[in-house]
């Protein structure tokens, strides 16, 4: 257990300022207070190891990249694009091959000359011969650090792109890793640039069924988005588009037509949510297909805004049947998984979601929390008014939109909305910290140093995090579980994911390889009473 | 696979598409890891260090520790100075280490952060040392950054303080795997020198797992010896692109007679450096190494005909193409198609003569072959299309390719990200040489057998 003075006494090795800045981002769970606050999306301290990154890996690499059909052009140094080039599982496939780019990395690799004299001429090269050779119908433009500082205008250039080029959509975007604090700036970015210029550029004007909506916030890592797809559409919904695993330009620009928004990672998307419900009307409701209780929620919360009778009876049926199916598949998983502690440190939103399912299997999670989420993504949406802006957020644009005169349209009455809001999350994230038992630590942008401590004190049976600290605390005898990219394994949502994970988890603590961390004569003394004992035997 | 990818070569100059390379800072904080009790920190915005760990575990399936001076858009504007000196204090705080290799990024080289003197005014605890290298990536490779920070450690660290010189010799392994690194060491053994290796990450990329987490593990090349290397009688920088910059300063510096060899992949390069060393030590090579040799030989003319006459494209970092070209013509087999991301000339790094070493090595064997330096995998894939081959050299990056050319890949070489134990074992020396030739033996017979029909099976091959 940790409690203020054990909290003291780790945060006591660090200097001063890092003491009190980090005292900050860690709480201790009170459930008897009514709400803790908690210091999230600010600066980490310079010499502090992170797992953070930068906020070209949260536009192009998370939010961006996925796109298949898009042409994602990286400006900058060679390294940036090289490192987000087909890292993060985001998987896809496409009818028409030559329509699927995501095998390909397109940097601008800008040498000295570049930096000295500017680098929009070899940025254009590289767009005339990316649309000769590939003939996109998209193109995005990210730039990475040194672009801002030597003053490329890329908005300007992806511009006389699009007047060369008046078939292709062009857009930039000015997500140097400086901006903002982490990943978060670039989520923001390039959600502000897809509502900007691909989100409605479609001509579709009526929707394809009434039970049409989006999926926003998934990524397809490891094929989640294709299990969640697939149980929505067999329960009887449409799918317009994924923003953006999986996801397709020709499908994200007809995104305006959907009934619904769902949004499973909170964090990365909940700006074009947002926008999406003050542009064209339509609402938006949090969702977690992560874990089996939170997909019958899911489900159940759905099929309820909807309010049909079929919908519902087939998502009962659904729910009714993938239950007993799982159940005894994750009989054996759970025996070896019951009474075990985890530590869930990830992202934005799996810090949150993974808890449910760590349950289920029997898990506690005694530590979580998130490496670039905001207050609101821990303590809920309703503090978001209260959050100070620092000066590293105001240098984020914020977009305002404005009702769609043609296209916006009621999808539910104020009443009706209204009434639903009392059972469903529409609209709304409660926040990670709310459904945490008491005494459990929630610690904001977890570094190496305070992972070290936590574990020493807290002895976890199994750690979830990303690919940086994961050999760390394996040298440390504990399993690990990756849940940026599921150490290659997935999917995990849904019902059959569930069983995956169980499988997984279960395999890492079962794992035979652990006995053999200590070797023999680690444990027995070189001299031993043994053959003394068998001569007073003998004799 | 790669369906976009048109067989027509057309000319490009708007930058790389499927790279070849990466950026300097990674090199530069694999050499760091390389020295005993290091931290390396990223001097720039965190999403650079972040990749870099991220990028050099996937590979190594190891912690890699970095620090980075996270640069907000303030410190962009008004430079990155006072986050450096907050970061070198909180390091030496928290982590206690007993060197920080301080590398710099596309951002804080752009903005123009004079890193030298912020290094030397900060306060150092007692004892503490921090080197520094400008790594900046519209230059060069992460062979150019292995290279800079390699020179670094000879720019701050090596002295002559001794009269005379020892026998001992140094060896600059270059941009290779901890099990490399460790052969290399047993070769020098062999030859009864003693050496210091440097940067030496064995041991450190490598280590054990014993339950308990070293931030810094007992490998790596300690600060002691890396100021003694100032007083060996030789260096010997394997690899000239990752190795000969720091082994000419170290002439410079200190009067340690450089000679820069080949990587010791395949039985030529190997031979080359065992003779160097046997120059050096007047000592008569010992019965075990000939006995490694002759069993290399034994293979390669047992099985010859698995093998002779293949073509073979092969691509990655610089120094290791050259010596696997070497060794591909040794085997009788032919390297038709020879690529490295890393370019040619850099300014600031390293001058390397990848294309003129080996075509003339290609022109001696009266071989035809596209060859050249700085290029990407889309280039490597149109050559391929253009003129096939029986097997595929490189990364894991070249996995795409062989899927859509259906040709065999072996993985050799940085990164390799599908597959395990590559970085504890080695492809130098004889025995990584005997390792080399089994993968791609195997390779090419297993190809037969996938596509062979039921009557031509064979049980004996
Ligand atoms: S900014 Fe430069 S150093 Fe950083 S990842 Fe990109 S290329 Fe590498
Ligand atoms: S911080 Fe800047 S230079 Fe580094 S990876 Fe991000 S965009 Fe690239």
């Amino acid at each position: 257990m940790i409690n203020n003075r054990i909290l003291d006494e780790i945060l006591g090795q660090y200097p001063v300022k890092v003491k009190k800045n980090r005292k900050k981002h860690i709480v201790i769970k009170d459930a008897d207070m009514d709400r803790q606050e908690i210091d999230a999306n600010t600066r980490t301290i310079p010499g502090v190891i992170t797992n953070r990154g930068c906020a070209y890996a949260g536009c192009k690499g998370v939010v961006l990249g996925p796109l298949k059909d898009v042409v994602h052009i990286v400006h900058g140094p060679v390294g940036c694009g090289y490192y987000a080039w087909l890292t993060r599982r985001n998987k896809a496939k496409s009818e028409d091959p030559t329509k699927n780019y995501m095998t390909y990395c397109f940097s601008t690799d800008m040498q000295e000359s570049d930096i000295v004299f500017g680098g929009e001429k070899k940025l254009t090269r590289m767009i005339d011969e990316v649309v000769e050779v590939f003939k996109p119908e998209a193109v995005t433009i990210s730039a990475t650090c040194p672009v801002g500082l030597i003053g490329d205008d890329i908005g300007q250039v992806a511009k006389n792109a699009h007047a060369k080029y008046p078939e292709v959509n062009f857009t930039a975007y000015s997500c140097e890793g400086y901006k903002g604090v982490s990943q978060s700036a670039g989520h923001h970015i390039a959600n502000n640039g897809l509502m900007q210029h691909v989100i409605g550029q479609g001509n579709m004007e009526e929707v394809p069924s009434s039970f049409t909506l989006n999926i926003l916030g998934e990524y397809n890592i490891g094929g989640d988005g294709w299990e969640i797809k697939q149980m929505l559409e067999e329960i009887g919904y449409h799918i317009q588009t994924v923003m953006t695993g999986d996801g397709s330009y020709e499908e994200l620009k007809n995104a305006h037509v959907s009934n619904l928004n769902l949004v499973q990672c909170h964090r990365s998307i909940n700006y074009i949510a947002d926008m999406l419900e003050i542009k064209y009307g339509t609402p938006w409701l949090k969702v977690n297909f992560i874990g089996i209780d939170s997909t019958i929620k899911s489900l159940r919360d759905m099929a309820l805004y909807f309010s049909d009778q079929g919908l519902m009876e087939r998502t009962e049926a659904y729910i009714m049947r993938e239950l007993q199916k799982v159940e005894t598949l994750l009989e054996p998983y759970k025996r070896i998984c019951e009474g075990k502690t985890a530590f869930c440190f990830v992202g934005g939103s799996r810090g949150h979601h993974y808890q449910g399912l760590y349950k289920e299997l029997g898990i506690d999670t005694i530590l979580a929390g998130y490496e670039f989420a905001h207050r609101d993504d821990y303590e809920g949406r309703e503090i978001i008014d209260s959050i100070k802006l620092d000066a590293d957020s105001q240098n984020i644009p914020n977009l305002t939109v404005e009702p769609d005169v043609n296209r916006y349209r009621v999808k539910v009455s104020p009443e009706k909305m209204e009434e639903l809001k009392e059972k469903i999350p529409l609209n709304y994230y409660e926040g990670m910290m709310r459904s945490m038992h008491e005494g459990s630590i929630i610690v904001d942008d977890l570094n190496h140093y305070e992972t070290e401590e936590l574990i020493r004190i807290l002895k976890p049976d199994i750690f979830s995090s990303g690919i940086k600290d994961k050999y760390v605390v394996q040298k440390m005898g504990i399993p690990t579980k990756q849940l940026h990219n599921y150490d290659y394994s997935g999917p995990y949502a849904g019902f059959g994911g569930a069983v995956n994970f169980a499988r997984d988890i279960a395999m890492s603590l079962a794992s035979p390889t652990w006995n053999y961390t200590v070797p023999p004569w680690h444990s027995k003394p070189l001299l031993e009473g043994k053959i003394l004992e068998r001569v007073s035997d003998n004799a | 696979m790669l369906d976009c990818t048109p067989k027509e070569i057309t000319k490009r100059s708007g930058g790389l598409i499927n790279p070849a390379k990466t950026c300097q800072p990674l090199g530069a904080m694999y050499a760091s890891l390389g020295i005993h009790g290091c931290l390396p920190h990223s001097h720039g915005s965190q999403g650079c260090s972040a990749y870099h760990r991220a990028h050099l575990t996937r590979h190594f399936r190891e912690p890699v520790m970095a620090s980075t001076s996270s640069f907000t858009e303030g410190a962009s504007v008004f430079g990155g100075a006072s986050n450096l000196k907050t970061a070198i204090n909180n390091v030496f705080t928290i982590y206690n280490p007993d060197v920080m290799a301080v590398h710099t990024t596309c951002l804080s080289e752009t903005i123009g952060d004079d890193v030298a003197t912020i290094v030397k005014t900060a306060e150092v605890p007692e004892g503490k040392v921090i080197i520094h290298a400008n790594t900046p990536s519209y230059q060069g490779s992460h062979v150019s950054g292995f290279s800079n920070m390699t020179r670094a450690m000879v720019h701050y660290l090596a002295e002559a303080d001794e009269e005379n010189k020892k026998s001992q010799i140094n060896i600059i392994p270059g941009f290779v795997n901890p099990g490399d690194m460790r052969e290399i060491k047993r070769l020098a053994d062999l030859m009864g020198l003693s050496s210091i290796m440097f940067p030496d990450t064995s041991g450190v990329m490598d280590a054990p797992l014993t339950g308990h987490f070293d931030m810094y593990p007992r490998g790596g090349t300690t600060v002691k010896q890396l100021r003694d290397t100032g007083n060996s009688s030789l260096t010997l920088a394997l690899g000239s692109y990752a190795s000969a910059d720091a082994a000419h300063l170290l002439e410079k510096k200190c009067r340690v007679p450089a000679l820069v060899l080949r990587t010791p992949i395949g039985v030529k390069a190997t031979d080359e450096f065992i003779m160097a060393m046997r120059q050096h030590s007047i000592k008569e090579v010992p019965y075990e190494l000939e006995l490694e040799r002759g069993q290399l030989v034994d293979i390669m003319t047992d099985v010859h005909y698995h093998f002779h006459g293949k073509k073979v494209a092969i691509f990655g970092d610089p120094d290791i193409v050259i010596a696997l070209t070497e060794f591909m013509l040794s085997l009788g087999m032919k390297p038709i198609h020879a690529l490295t991301g890393t370019p040619d000339s850099t300014i600031g790094g390293p001058q390397g003569s990848f294309e003129r070493e080996v075509k003339g090595m290609l022109e001696q064997a009266d071989l035809q072959g596209q060859v050249k330096a700085g290029a990407d995998l889309f280039t490597l894939h149109q050559w391929i299309k253009n003129e096939p081959v029986d097997l595929l050299i490189g990364t894991t990056y070249g996995k795409y390719i062989a899927r859509a050319e259906d040709v065999p890949l072996v993985r050799v070489g940085f990164p390799i990200l599908d597959r395990a134990v590559h970085s504890y074992l080695p492809i130098a020396g004889y025995k990584g040489a005997m390792r080399l030739l089994e993968m791609i033996d195997n390779a090419l017979l297993e190809r037969i057998e996938r596509d062979c029909t039921d009557e031509d099976l064979e049980l004996v091959m």
